[in-house]
Formats: C-alpha cells, structure tokens, sequence
C-alpha cells in the first residue's frame, strides 16, 4: 500500500515536471520577475545618461544660472529670442525643452511653462520645480533682508527620518521597516494565492483528465480511490514546491546577474542604492538632490532592514501556509474535478473556492496597511483565508500564539476538508454523463460505499 | 471447483436498485458469460468485484473465502470504456500500472518484453498513447490487463473495437489464459462470442439473474423442437404422411430439393418424424433448430419487460 502511494506520487510528480509546459514556466517565471525589478532600475538609469539641454527664457531675470544642473541636465539661458522663434526651428535646435518664465512669476506661480515637441519627463519637471520654488523663497527671504539669511538657511536645513522601533517581549528591541514589510507581505501572501490557483487548478484538470479518459477505473480496481486522490494531490504539490524553490534560485542568480551586467559601470554605491531603493521603496521618483551621504546612509539603512526580516522564519511560515493552503484548496479541487465530466462544467462548483480566495486578496490591502486590527486578525485565523492574510502579517512581527492557533486551525481544516473531498470523489469519479447539482453531491456525502 | 461466488448481492443507489440478490458461482477455469441489456446491473457487478463499490448486503467469495482487500492483485480487470493515459508514453505506462498491481520493477519489465515482442508492438514503446490507432491502443489495455497473471480475469466488451484479425489474436490469447488455469469473466452482449467462448453464462436484466447455467443446458432449455429438413421427391405428399403431431411452419423449394421445418408436438421424437419420412423422400439433410443465445437472450428481456409492465 505505501509503495502504490510513492509510485502514484512519482507519476504525478515526474508526468508534470517533464512537461515541456513546466520547463517554460521555470524559466520564463524568474525572467519576467527579474524583468519586473531590474526593468524599471535599469530605465531609470538609462534615461539619466542622456544629455539634455533645456534653453530657459527668462523674462523675470530672477533666475540666471540659479537652476541647479546634473550630470545628464544643462540649461542654457537665452536672451534675445522669443519662444516663437524658438519654436520655428526647434527641430534643428540642440534642446530638449524650452522653459519660458514670465516676468509675474513672483506673484503668479503659473506663469512658468515647459515647452518641447514630446512630453516632458517627470524627473525633469520636479528637477526645475523644485529649483524655483527653492529659488522664489531664498530671494522672497532676502527681501526681508535679515542678516547672514544664507547661513540661517543652511543651518535650518533638516532632513527627519522616523525609525520604527519595536520592543520584543525579552527586553530587547528590533528596528522594523515598514513600507519593507508591507512589500514582503505583499508577495508572500500574493504568491500564496498564485500557488492555490495555479496548482489547485492542476489537481482538478488531472482528476478530469483521469476521468474522462477513463483511465480512473483501471487505477481504482488497483488502488483505492482516496489513496489516488491523496497521491495526486502530494505529487503536484511537490511539483509546486520544485517550481517555487527553482524560481527562487534562478531569480536569484539572475537578479544578480543583471546588477553585474547592468550596473557594474557605475560601480559605487549609489547604483546600488537605485535598485535597492527600487525594490524595496520605489522612491526614485523622488529627485531632491541627492547628497551622497544621505543615500549612502538610506543604503545602508534599507539594507539593514532587509537582514532585520527572518528570512528563515519568512521562508519556513511561507512554506508552511503554501502547503497548508494548497492541501485545504487542492482536496475541494479534487472534489469538483470528480464531480463534472469536462471542465466546462466546473464554473457552478468553482465559486465557493474562488470567493474565499478573491476575499483572501481584498483582505491583504487592508491587513499589510494594518496588520494588527481586527480584520486581519480573524482573516488570518478563518482557515479558508489565513493562508494569504497570515502570510501578508508574518513580516510585521505577530505573537507567537496567533501564528500557532491559526496553523493548528489550517491543519484542522484541511484533514476536514480531505476527508470531506474524498467522500465527494470516490463516488464522483465513477459518475459519467449525469448533471451533477449541490443536492447531488450533498447525497454523495451522506452515502456509504 | 468454484473460483469466484456472489451469495445475494444487493446493492442500491440514491434512485434505484442496482442488483437485486444476485447469486453467481464461477467454475474454475472456465470462461463465464454475464449478460444482460445495457443498464441491467453488470458494472456494478464488476465494480463490486474489483472492491470499487461495497454490497449493501450479501458477500463476494474468492477461493471458498471472503473476498480480501489485497485480492485485488488476483484480479485482473479490463473496462468496456477503455482508460489510458493520453499524453503517457506506453511503456512507461504500461510499467506503471503493471506496478500498481504489485509486480515488482523488473519483474514487470521482463514480462512487457515479452508480451510486446509478441504482440509486435516492441516499436511503440516510446510513442504516446494519443499516437496510437483504437485497436493498438486495446492491445496495450490487453496486456495491462493481464500482465500481472491475475487467477480471474474480467473482460467488459473485449471484442468491441477490434478488427477482425485482432478479435482473432485475442479469441486465441484468451483461450490460452484459460488453458494455464485463468478464470474469465466476460461482460457482453456480442452473443456470437458467447456461443464460442463461454461455457457458462448469467443472464442479468433489471438487476436480477434471470437465468444461469451452463450454454449447452441453457440452449437445450429453449429448444423448441423444431427441425429443418432437406428432402428429394414430391413435398405435396408430406402433408399426408404426417399426423397432428407434426406442423410443417414453412417449406422452401429449389430446383434439385426441397427444405421443410418442422414443429413436433406432444410425444413425437425426432426419430419417428425420420422413420415416417424415410421410406417416401431421399433425405439430404436433417437437423435440429437451436435458438441461438441471441435469440434466448431477447425473447427472456421482452418477457421480463412483459411480466413488469
């Protein structure tokens, strides 16, 4: 008996993994990942390298050679010209864009105008907004004509970074990252549900497959039905952890990889700092100046708090609740899988699975914004639900007792919900060519074999 | 010596009665008929055997004992609606379920060798199942069904989707199962493969066993002494040599003879109809009319669906 188990398992696993479908996933998964978190980095930077001059007319002469330039940025002031004649021949013209400020500009903000034939990036319109407003307030401060303003000025400049700090029961204390946590928990739980879905989805077409090419009957007169179900349902579960653990890998070497490649030219800190931001604070909108130490500190700062997270804990709950959550979703697929003839015919017994599932993702925006309130408490303790929504608090830190109770629930309920499949299965796959309803399947339940 | 036994099984579903106290008793070495019209209770039959279904009440014997979980390795079980992997190539598949019979990895190897190279098949090893035509996939369903050497083996339809020449092959590799001391159970309603194979038979309509017994009895049961004469000489005299014992249903005449079949009511034998006959009419043939188990199998479901309505 335990051998015919392991075999079935070995089939399941090995028919899968062989596929060519499976090869591609494994592959194509970490390059659209790394895509996702290099692509936007690697623009950034791309778009920074080109050189772009910005001719300024400046009507209100307040600011000749004021606006701070770049490395990428000029800005070239003319006189003489008008925006019209520059205009006539802008295509032969070295400019990028053309910023018109009209001498009103003290008294009307709006009167200041970017101008070019494309649209204009965002980095450049903060760049020069900024510079202004900066500009406007130094020289409306002077005209107050208060003594040594610039010193004043330079010596009020502050820069506030709140540090989140959280006691530990031992005493102790351990600085948190928030928006970090948030993005952790973000994908912990969205792959949870990704998995539940993509492998789930696979048990219910293999019991279908089985089914409607009849093959089920040869395997039920050898084995019995619930030892199928269950060796079907281990096997591709073992599947998904093969394809999560190679994308984990093959991300990983790839997400270096391209950090070598795309970034290693620049080869100071700073490049790290912009895919290290971008990863874990997309805040490269943002083109204050920066002043090397500053970044040099936030670097530092986002790094730390990376290695604060418990990746071994992340990993082994994340481990935990996917195989949790697939076991209690895979034995319902399982069910439905047996109770139709084709899958066209699973819509109807898809619902009750999908709105749980669809729940567990509405819930996780509000539980990684507030991780301790009482929603993303019970919804991680519903064990329909705690898979997603346990596995979006982990990274905020949660008391030991929730996380115990909420696996001892999800354990409880997926030894329910097998049993409960596995009723619904053995009959249901030997059911051909009847419109199977919810009384149906209520009077499987009740039945004995 | 019986092999297999159903005492009074009865099963029912949610909407109806499945079987109704069937009681069968399968001879060892001998190829056993079950009959009956589509939905008279054969699957489930089947099914209870192959343990996929439990009775509600009565029991399932094997070798004079109740039937055990772990008999499932002497059975060997092959559905009308054949089942395989599509996307599975075939040895492997073939390996696999050999496997799930308990047949040990190489053990299973060395019999497939066998079985394929003597099917000619040794060139489709490697090729999925979708590749195959129906008749080569039923070849495949064949040896998986008996790879494992099983004492009773049940066959569901097993000439259904078979050519001529492959029914041929699999008639002769039946026949030789039961010749090294299997026990087959055929499912059918191809009652020409009755009449040449079995040797025993069950008659199934409406979930109850309408009759059971060996053909020969069976059929010997349902004569109806009718006999089909070939006879030279004048057939207008035939009428006046006969008595009211004798009813000539029909004749036919051809050039060189004539054929009459004739009924013989109350005490009269076959042997005084030819002792009457004989010294009028040069007799080129005589025989009697058997009705073929075609024939008993639909005149006993139109009586059963009499009596019910």
């Amino acid at each position: 008996m335990q051998n015919k188990s392991l075999l079935i398992i070995a089939r399941e696993y090995l028919s899968r993994v062989r596929k060519k479908t499976f090869i591609i996933m494994t592959l194509l998964g970490p390059i659209l990942f790394a895509a996702i978190v290099i692509g936007p980095a690697w623009f950034a930077t791309m778009e920074d390298r080109e050189e772009r001059i910005i001719a300024v007319i400046d009507s209100s002469k307040l600011f000749i050679d004021k606006i701070p330039e770049t490395e990428y940025l000029k800005f070239e002031y003319l006189e003489n010209t008008s925006v019209e004649h520059l205009r006539e021949d802008f295509d032969e013209a070295p400019y990028y864009a053309v910023l018109y400020i009209a001498h009103i500009v003290a008294s009307t903000p709006s009167a200041v105008q970017l101008m070019s034939d494309r649209q204009p990036s965002l980095n450049i319109r903060m760049h020069i907004a900024n510079a202004l407003e900066k500009e406007l307030e130094r020289q409306k401060l002077a005209a107050w004509e208060i003594e040594n303003i610039d010193d004043i000025l330079s010596s009020i400049k502050t820069s506030v970074n709140i540090r989140t700090i959280i006691w530990q029961d031992d005493g102790g204390e351990k600085e948190s990252h928030s928006e970090l946590a948030m993005i952790v928990g973000y994908l912990g739980g969205f792959l949870i549900y990704f998995f539940i879905f993509l492998f789930g989805a696979q048990v219910m077409r293999g019991v279908i497959e089985e089914k409607s090419s009849r093959v089920i009957e040869i395997i039920v007169s050898s084995v019995k039905p619930f030892q199928l179900m269950l060796g079907k349902i281990v096997g591709i579960g073992l599947v998904g952890l093969t394809q999560f653990l190679l994308w984990v890998i093959l991300s990983a070497t790839l997400i270096i990889m391209g950090q070598q490649i795309f970034f290693s030219d620049l080869g100071t800190p700073s490049s790290e700092t912009i895919v290290a931001e971008d990863i874990f604070s997309s805040s490269t909108l943002q083109p204050s100046e920066p002043i090397e130490n500053d970044s040099h500190d936030k670097f530092m700062e986002v790094f730390a708090s990376i290695s604060a997270i418990n990746f071994g804990v992340m990993l082994g709950t994340f481990l935990f609740y996917f195989l949790g959550g697939y076991l209690l979703y895979a034995s319902l697929f399982a069910a439905i899988g047996s109770a139709v003839d084709s899958e066209t015919d699973t819509q109807q017994f898809m619902l009750p699975i999908t709105i749980p599932l669809i729940l567990s993702i509405i819930v996780m925006m509000n539980a990684i914004m507030n991780p301790e309130g009482a929603v993303a408490f019970w919804f991680s303790m519903i064990p329909l639900t705690s898979p997603v929504i346990m596995m979006a608090r982990i990274p905020f830190g949660i008391p030991v007792w929730e996380v115990m109770l909420s696996a001892g629930l999800l354990i409880a309920a997926f030894i329910f919900t097998t049993w409960l499949a596995g009723r619904i299965y053995r009959t249901g796959i030997l059911m051909y060519g009847k419109k199977v309803n919810y009384r149906e399947i209520w009077k499987w339940l009740r039945y004995n074999s | 010596m019986e092999l297999f036994a159903a005492r009074n099984v009865t099963k029912n579903f949610a909407n109806h009665q499945a079987l109704d106290k069937v009681t069968i008793s399968v001879p060892e070495k001998s190829i056993y008929g079950l009959l009956g019209p589509n939905g008279a209770g054969k699957t489930t039959l089947i099914r209870i055997v192959n343990q996929i279904l439990a009775p509600d009440t009565g029991e399932i014997l094997l070798n004079g004992r109740k039937l055990r979980s772990d008999d499932i390795q002497l059975i060997g079980y092959m559905p009308e609606e054949r089942g395989l992997y599509k996307k599975m190539k075939v040895g492997e598949q073939a390996l696999y379920f050999g496997r799930l019979k308990g047949l040990d990895k190489k053990e299973a190897m060395k019999r497939l060798k066998y079985w394929f190279e003597k099917f000619e098949i040794t060139a489709w090893w490697d090729k999925k199942v979708e590749e195959l035509s129906k008749g080569m996939q039923q070849k495949i369903q064949f040896i998986i069904t008996i790879l494992h050497e099983p004492e009773l083996l049940i066959f569901d339809e097993p000439f259904s989707g078979f050519d001529p020449i492959n029914t041929n092959l699999l008639k002769n590799e039946i026949t030789s199962l039961r010749e090294r001391g299997a026990t087959i159970i055929f499912s059918t309603h191809n009652m020409g493969s009755v009449e040449e194979l079995c040797d025993h038979i069950t008659l199934i309509n409406n979930a109850r066993v309408i009759i059971s017994g060996p053909v020969a009895g069976i059929r010997d049961q349902f004569k109806l002494d009718i006999y089909r004469i070939s006879f030279q000489g004048d057939p207008e005299k035939l009428h006046d040599i006969l008595n009211d014992d004798y009813e000539v249903l029909d004749m036919k005449s051809s050039s060189s003879e004539h054929t009459a079949r004739i009924k013989l009511h109350r005490k009269s034998t076959d042997n005084a109809l030819i002792s009457l006959l004989l010294p009028h009419f040069h007799i080129t043939s005589f025989t009697e009319e058997i009705p073929g188990m075609n024939d008993i199998f639909i005149d006993l479901v139109n009586k059963e669906r009499q009596t019910v309505n």
